[in-house]
């Protein structure tokens, strides 16, 4: 079996959650391998990632070179094919930076693509069996995949659970001599923090989250009068801010927010994952949706077929009838 | 004999006989004129053709009741009876005007016809005229200065007011009117003094005001007033005549035109291209108007003869909710447009896009097509059609909001705004404890005398179907053999038309037409008056239309529709009326009778009701449009319920009861105020046919 | 500027229910609407609007069949100058890395300054974009959502991240870049716009226009299969509610307080 590699992303020497989840994804692949972490950087925040993953990485390959002090794809692409192993399985997470890197990697590589896995069901031969969604989410699908020419694999955040491993003890091995000049036609220029706006959602115990079900911008209020009544706060999901209904601020998933709240309530959201790759924490979920079908039930704590529309209103009402009992 | 005071045409002006001044007077300011209105033709000619000399008949009708009859004026009591009278004067002062004129080349003119005691009894009536002609200016400028009607302001987007020249040209008239009665007073008054016959003044009018001032002023004084006042007449009237056509009073000579080539089909809508068949239009480069010399020259005479009155802004609902439309200002900016790029000298700019420069995508899109300002409009002037031109230019260069692409696309691809299936839309009658009750037929392969045409709100929307199976219900009651077509219904279209999409339009109705026809049914029935419109005025070829408003009255006339009493004696019901059941098709009082039927039943009316129906915030595809307002239209009409004394609001069209559900709730009058619609209520009334008798 | 872009036609689904067919090995498929991905269009109104701004044209071109040459009239009637079909039987069942050389072969015969992608389509993958820069050795970003172009054949784009963060980088021409959604506000178009293209050539290239090797492609080529189609386990989503919604509201309301607490 071709060696495992996993490559990891930090950010100010801190690794990404998906170390854990990419660890256990290649334990799928083969149970009997140790999978070897990549990291690339520059100075002690690389050395810091690095000593973390020897906590649950048997082996930890450091690259480390001034141009990749901002992890820029064009470049870490290039100093992994100069550093890998003919053959290899690459690892990574399914969010902007492994969408960026993987699939080009893919080719340079000569390895097959596969991205986005829920689950990893293993060898048959030669062909990884794998399941994959489409559709928004609302179907999955088992793929096979050859990969004996190697592969690189991204892997949906969250889906893989962390193992309970015991600590590895890992050493780190410093290969950041064999990758070579680096150069690319894309440079880094700066990164341009969102607005916060007036509400800081990532703050909220609860949030009242809206998505396309809320259908016009009119209707947005429903989900604030409910807001105000539990002292929380209205978000959304992409849908609603590509339409202008709410600022990307208010946006929770892989391209908006990470929120952490207690209790998220999922109003008119189908539940596509990106979406989801937002919410952190495990809070306890109660889904709205008229579609029985929608695949947010499938991640939600309890769900409820019915017309947010009708069924929000009545809600804020019952709460306002809690507080006046309470007082 | 002597004349007591010189004429005109004999005196000497400064060193020129007056007969000369007066001809060089009449000719350069005819010359002006003339050259002037050659100017304000100019654009006309560039703009677009417009059918519009068929009917004469019915045109001179027009004429006499809009024109002459005066008929839209008392709809403002105040301004209209101010404008009547107004009127009357200038139609009655045309002839003295002319006969004034020439006394200045021909002494002793008489106006042919006009001699003797006809002659006398005119300069009576005449005099009459002119002072109230006089005393109305007067009023008009104090209203305008102390109690100026809210509709006439201009809102700082929209440009700025013209109070000042208001003023002027009341003063100008006023001047005009005094310079004739000066005219003829000092004249009688000079001739009084000498004893001679005068021209009879009739008492209190403003010639014999002057004349019984003047009784003792001295005769070169009063020559001097005499000479003076004409020549001021003089250069005063052709001041106006060629000062009218750069503002508001140009209406004085166009509006005559305006009303003469007024829209006769009232109710449709102009086609994309005059004289350009449905089958040609692919060859059109460019669909509607985008600029200026798109709109046709009816239209553009439209910009010209507009009052700027604000009566139909007064009435739009889009305006009295904030929205960035003002009907009004549609006319004036165009007006403007044209005056600033067709100057007198020079040559014209043109070819610029409006649309982002004189106006705003969103003032376009506001529009609901109620036709409240056309109803309102004393020069018949067409807003609704100008504003779906400006639709179709957008549409076809792609610039509409994005909230309206997605229902447009599903329309095409699956016949409803709503991207629901095709198949499904006979689902709401497929209801298995309904079918039992009520079997609806589905035309495909069986017959039927009439064809319900339910419509894709009625169809798809869970509330609405309520509408569609009570309409059901009904039609079996009356035993009307009908029959729906199912899935083979795509949406009339209706807004589609209005909203600028005409060949997705034209697709939708053909596919309709030719469902309709091979059903071979002979009359359609349908609870949605959009539909209703769409059959009667955008459709051709297809069997004619009621509205189920009308079965029912008929049903309550004949008998075959009874009603029980209404449990709630206490319940006090308004009836609100739908634009396009209403204004567009004056069906105002069969859905009247239906409720005045039911025993026990109290109704009121709304302040603005009929023809002055308030809009609910429009139907079809205006309900996916997010249109920046400061209330919503359905709030409004809930409030003016609620004013009435009203707890039940009755709607026939499921667009006015989407809307007003929602606006009871977000007025937050919930429970305090209901809504429903007529065939619910019908329905709920209808006596049970005694089971014994069956 | 020339403009390249690649789009796909794919079934809507966001307003049907997904069902499988009879034989269970792909969704029914017969009642579906079809249309332009919604990233692929984004991309087309982002390259009219820099041609817009600095001339060029913009060619579309899709791998697929007869059905599929729909998209590309689409797209013409928005203001694409051309459209390129790309089809032979020898390209069913490609993976998606063969329909990165089917592209990458049709690219090698023009020259093209640009290549847009939408960021991903029905199936999730977000993956041709990437390898079609990285066979061609040009520089590529995904999830692209804005561009602005620069003097000296270079490109500012910024990139979405996490958190609504933009990544904002430099990157020279010629390039790949994937589109995100929400970029900009894409142009109507209508029945009356395609009817207007219906009769412009679209040509169509082959295996043996593209110098493509057939075993480079296709069924036997491809080294992902998907092989079937299954709803995923509900075994352990959400405890559905039941009961009158007076019923369900009182008790949503209790396990708010319960959970979050009521501030």
């Amino acid at each position: 079996m071709a060696r495992i590699f996993a490559y990891i992303t930090h950010r100010a020497g801190i690794i990404d959650d998906s170390a854990a989840e990419l660890l256990s994804a290649a334990n799928k692949i083969d149970p009997a391998a140790a999978p070897t972490a990549i990291v690339t950087g520059s100075g002690a925040e690389l050395d810091s990632a690095c000593a973390s993953l020897c906590a649950s990485y048997a082996e930890v390959w450091k690259l480390s070179d001034e141009s990749l002090a901002y992890p820029n794809a064009e470049l870490v692409r290039k100093a992994l094919v100069n550093v890998l192993p003919p053959g290899s399985i690459v690892l990574a997470a399914h969010e902007h930076f492994g969408i960026d890197l993987a699939p080009g990697l893919s080719i340079k590589l000569g390895a097959v693509f596969a991205s986005d896995l829920l689950e990893i069901e293993g060898m048959e031969g030669l062909l990884l069996k794998v399941v994959r969604q489409e559709f928004g989410g609302q179907v999955s699908a088992h793929v096979q995949c050859d990969i004996s020419s190697g592969a690189v694999l991204t892997i949906r955040p969250g889906a893989f659970k962390a193992l309970a491993i015991s600590p590895a003890n890992g050493q780190v091995v410093d290969r950041s001599a064999d990758v070579g000049t680096l150069t690319a036609g894309r440079r880094y220029l700066e990164t341009v923090v969102a607005e916060t706006g007036d509400i800081d959602i990532t703050k909220q115990n609860i949030l009242v989250s809206i998505g396309r079900g809320i259908q016009e911008k009119d209707n947005v209020g429903i989900a604030q009068d409910l807001a105000d009544a539990l002292g929380a706060a209205v978000s959304c999901s992409r849908p609603v801010v590509d339409a202008k209904w709410l600022e990307k601020s208010r946006q929770v998933g892989s391209s908006g927010k990470a929120v952490k709240p207690k209790v998220y309530l999922a109003c008119g959201i189908s539940g596509a994952f990106q979406h989801l790759a937002g919410l952190k924490g495990n809070p306890f979920i109660i889904a709205i949706n008229k579609n029985p079908k929608a695949p947010i039930f499938q991640v939600a704590s309890v769900g409820i077929v019915d017309d947010l529309l009708e069924l929000l209103p009545e809600l804020t009402n019952k709460i306002h009838e809690m507080r006046k009992v309470a007082a | 004999m002597m004349e007591t005071i010189q004429s005109p045409a004999q005196a000497t002006y400064w060193l020129v006989q007056g007969r000369e001044l007066f001809l060089s007077i009449y000719v350069l300011g005819s010359a002006c004129f003339f050259y002037i209105v050659a100017r304000r033709l100019a654009p006309l000619l560039r703009g677009e053709r417009d059918f519009r000399f068929d009917r004469p008949l019915r045109r001179l009708r027009n004429v006499l009741q809009f024109w002459l009859g005066q008929w839209r004026h008392p709809r403002y009591r105040g301004a209209g009876t101010i404008h009547i009278l107004i009127f009357a004067g200038f139609i009655v002062l045309a002839t003295r005007a002319f006969w004034v004129l020439a006394l200045g080349i021909s002494d002793g003119f008489v106006m042919p016809g006009l001699s003797g005691t006809t002659g006398h009894v005119y300069g009576i009536v005449a005099d009459y005229a002119s002072t109230v002609v006089f005393l109305c200016m007067m009023i008009a400028a104090i209203r305008r200065l102390a109690f100026t009607p809210a509709r006439y302001s201009v809102p700082a987007r929209y440009g700025k007011g013209h109070p000042a020249d208001a003023i002027f040209l009341l003063a100008l008239i006023a001047i005009l009117m005094a310079a004739d009665s000066l005219f003829q007073g000092s004249k009688a008054a000079a001739l009084a003094q000498q004893g001679r016959t005068a021209e009879f003044l009739p008492v209190l009018s403003l010639p014999w005001i002057f004349k019984d001032s003047l009784l003792s002023t001295p005769l070169p004084t009063l020559q001097s007033l005499h000479l003076g006042a004409y020549l001021v007449h003089g250069l005063t009237f052709f001041f106006l005549l060629c000062y009218r056509p750069f503002g508001i009073q140009f209406h004085v000579e166009t509006s005559l035109f305006s009303l003469y080539f007024a829209k006769l089909d009232r109710g449709t809508l102009k086609p994309v291209r005059w004289g350009v068949s449905d089958e040609q239009l692919g060859q059109v480069k460019s669909f509607g108007v985008k600029k200026f010399e798109d709109f046709t020259w009816k239209h553009m005479l439209d910009f010209y003869s507009c009052a700027d009155c604000g009566r139909c802004s007064d009435n739009c609902p889009a305006n009295a909710v904030g929205r960035p439309l003002s009907p009004r200002f549609i006319g004036i900016k165009a007006r403007d447009y044209a005056f600033q790029h067709y100057p007198m000298f020079g040559s014209s700019a043109n070819g610029k896009a409006l649309v982002g420069d004189i106006y705003s995508e969103d003032e376009i899109w506001s529009c609901t097509t109620c036709g409240a300002c056309e109803e309102e409009c004393p020069l018949l002037v067409e807003s609704i059609d100008k504003v779906v031109d400006l639709r179709r230019g957008l549409v076809d260069d792609g610039d509409v909001p994005q909230s309206l692409q997605r229902p447009l696309k599903a329309l095409e691809s699956r016949g409803n705004p709503y991207g629901k299936m095709e198949k499904k839309r006979a689902d709401w009658a497929a209801a298995p404890q309904f079918q039992q009750t009520c079997a609806v037929k589905v035309l495909n392969g069986k017959k039927a005398d009439a064809l319900y045409f339910v419509d894709s709100i009625t169809s798809y929307d869970d509330r609405m179907q309520a509408i569609g199976r009570a309409t059901a219900e009904i039609l079996h009651h009356v035993g009307q053999d009908f029959g729906i077509l199912g899935a083979a219904e795509r949406d009339s279209g209706h807004e589609v038309r209005r909203f600028g999409e005409e060949t997705l339009f034209q697709a939708l109705r053909d596919h309709n037409t030719e469902a309709i026809t091979a059903s071979g049914v002979r009359r359609i029935v349908t609870a949605d008056p959009h539909a209703y419109n769409a059959l009667k005025h955008d459709y051709k070829d297809v069997p004619p239309v009621e509205h189920i408003s009308q079965v029912i009255a008929r049903g309550v006339k004949t008998g075959t529709i009874k009603f029980h009493p209404v449990d709630n004696q206490s319940d006090v019901y308004t009836y609100h009326d739908p634009c396009y059941l209403g204004r567009h098709n004056h069906i105002y009082q069969e859905p009247r009778n239906v409720l005045d039927a039911i025993p026990g039943l109290k109704r009121v009316e709304m302040s603005r009701s009929r023809d002055r129906s308030f809009c609910c915030g429009g139907g079809g595809l205006m309900l996916f449009y997010e249109p920046k307002e400061e209330q919503r239209m359905g709030v409004k009409r809930v409030q003016m319920a609620a004013e009435a004394g009203a707890n039940v609001i009755v709607t026939a069209c499921p667009f006015c009861m989407v809307n007003i559900e929602d606006a009871i709730k977000v007025a937050g009058l919930e429970g305090k105020m209901t809504a429903i619609d007529l065939v619910e209520l019908t329905q709920q009334q209808i006596a049970q046919k005694d089971p014994k008798a069956a | 500027m020339e403009i390249l872009v690649c789009v796909k036609r794919v079934p809507d689904t966001s307003e049907n229910e997904i069902e499988f067919n009879p034989e269970g090995n792909d969704i029914e498929r017969d009642e579906l609407v079809y249309g332009v991905n919604e990233p692929d269009n984004y991309a087309v109104e982002e390259a009219l609007q820099i041609t817009a701004r600095v001339g060029g044209q913009v060619t579309v071109v899709t791998v697929g069949g007869e059905d599929d040459e729909e998209v590309l009239r689409r797209e013409m009637a928005m203001g694409a100058s051309h459209g390129v079909l790309l089809a032979d039987d020898a390209f069913s069942g490609s993976d998606a890395r063969s329909i990165a050389a089917i592209l990458q072969a049709f690219l090698r015969k023009g020259k093209y300054d640009l290549v847009l992608t939408g960021v991903q389509a029905e199936d999730g993958g977000a993956q041709v974009g990437g390898m079609l820069a990285a066979m061609l050795d040009y520089p590529f970003a995904s999830l692209v959502n804005s561009i602005e172009v620069l003097d000296g054949r270079k490109l500012r784009i910024s990139r979405e991240v996490e958190g609504g963060n933009r990544e904002v980088s430099e990157i020279d021409l010629p390039c790949v870049l994937s589109i995100q959604t929400g970029i900009n506000e894409p142009r109507y178009v209508g029945m009356r716009g395609i009817r207007a293209v219906a009769s412009v050539p679209v040509p169509t290239y082959g295996v043996t226009d593209l110098a493509l090797d057939p075993n480079t492609v296709g069924e036997t080529a491809a080294k992902v299969k998907r092989l079937d189609y299954f709803l995923p386990a509900l075994g352990n989503g959400a405890e559905m509610l039941h009961g009158s919604r007076e019923e369900i509201v009182a008790r949503v309301a209790d396990l708010i307080a319960a959970k979050g607490g009521l501030r």
